[in-house]
């Protein structure tokens, strides 16, 4: 799911309904899909066919339900790396790699590599970070939360203009 | 801890819900469980918090907000949480968390993700949070990301590392 600055989006504005309509509260009905689409006028089908579309052409990268591991135990820890630019894309592949890392960015600082690593246990990600710097050479600086300020965020999403 | 079977759950629905008229009775065949149960566990898990949602995942550069930044303050340690929830109550902050310092590298503890469309809406949004922080702020710098290099979201395997057999 990787992907650079994309081209253009190519989604409409009955996309751009339903995915405001999804960022939360997907309904635990028998049939959600049909009961979402009855909200939003469409039909079940049509609900499913977008979202497979969507999904396919990368401008959502996920549907389904968003764990937040440390009610059960586990943690989500980001870190960041400092890698020599000739270096990046064998580093960055090299994290990618590990079933930890949930996301990762590249950012334009000193700092260039930013990654969100999650399991269900601190002592796996603790690991997981061991072996990157074993791997690499280089130092993972971890940044585990120390108290979240937290409003989530649903972006305005707009068609884009035809 | 995970039950097992809520386990297998979130191992079986972490790359995404099945794209099918009746997904949970899909989640449920593949679990060898009724489909009543995994509406149930999946109620459950939501209310305790363990899935803050069920919904979609959109790529920010894909819906239009191309400019991504990490907004990073260093804050005064005794003023840190009163400010922080002040940051994280702005409209356009959507996440903030206050998080370790790693000097001398390193000189921030609080940080704020600031989405726009272009990169002087995020300036703005940054010269709001310096204004809000006043002369507890020391220091503060913006990260902008380049690229998304892997966005996979939680994956768990299915069974726990080692698993005690029920």
């Amino acid at each position: 799911m990787s992907a650079r600055a994309a081209p253009a989006a190519t989604f409409d504005a009955t996309d751009a309904r339903l995915m405001r309509r999804l960022h939360g509260g997907f309904p635990l009905t028998e049939t959600p899909y049909a009961d979402v689409g009855a909200e939003l006028g469409l039909a079940e089908a049509e609900v499913i066919g977008r979202l497979q579309r969507l999904l396919r052409d990368g401008v959502l990268t996920r549907f389904g339900p968003l764990f937040q591991i440390e009610r059960a135990g586990g943690c989500f820890v980001l870190a960041a790396m400092q890698v020599p630019p000739d270096r990046f894309e064998a580093v960055a592949a090299a994290v990618n790699a590990l079933p930890e890392v949930a996301h990762n960015y590249r950012r334009e600082h000193r700092f260039n590599l930013w990654f969100v690593l999650g399991a269900d246990t601190p002592q796996a990600v603790q690991a997981a970070c061991a072996r990157i710097e074993s791997g690499t050479g280089l130092r993972v600086f971890a940044f585990p939360k120390e108290r979240e300020f937290f409003l989530e965020l649903a972006l305005p999403i707009e068609a884009p203009p035809c | 801890m995970l039950s097992r079977l809520d386990r297998r759950l979130v191992a079986a629905t972490q790359a995404g819900l099945p794209l099918v008229p009746r997904p949970y009775a899909a989640l449920a065949e593949t679990l060898g469980v009724d489909e009543a149960v995994v509406r149930e566990r999946l109620q459950r898990m939501l209310a305790d918090g363990l899935i803050r949602r069920i919904g979609a995942v959109p790529n920010h550069y894909r819906i239009g907000f191309v400019a991504n930044g990490m907004t990073v303050w260093d804050v005064a340690d005794d003023r840190v949480d009163a400010l922080g929830e002040q940051v994280g109550a702005l409209g356009f902050v959507s996440h903030c968390y206050r998080r370790p310092r790693a000097l001398p590298d390193w000189p921030y503890n609080l940080f704020a993700m600031v989405h726009g469309r272009r990169r002087d809406e995020v300036e703005r949004g940054a010269a709001a949070i310096r204004a809000l922080l006043g002369d507890a702020c020391r220091a503060h710098d913006v990260l902008y990301s380049s690229r998304i290099l892997k966005k996979t979201g939680l994956r768990l395997p299915a069974t726990a590392t080692p698993t005690p057999e029920a």
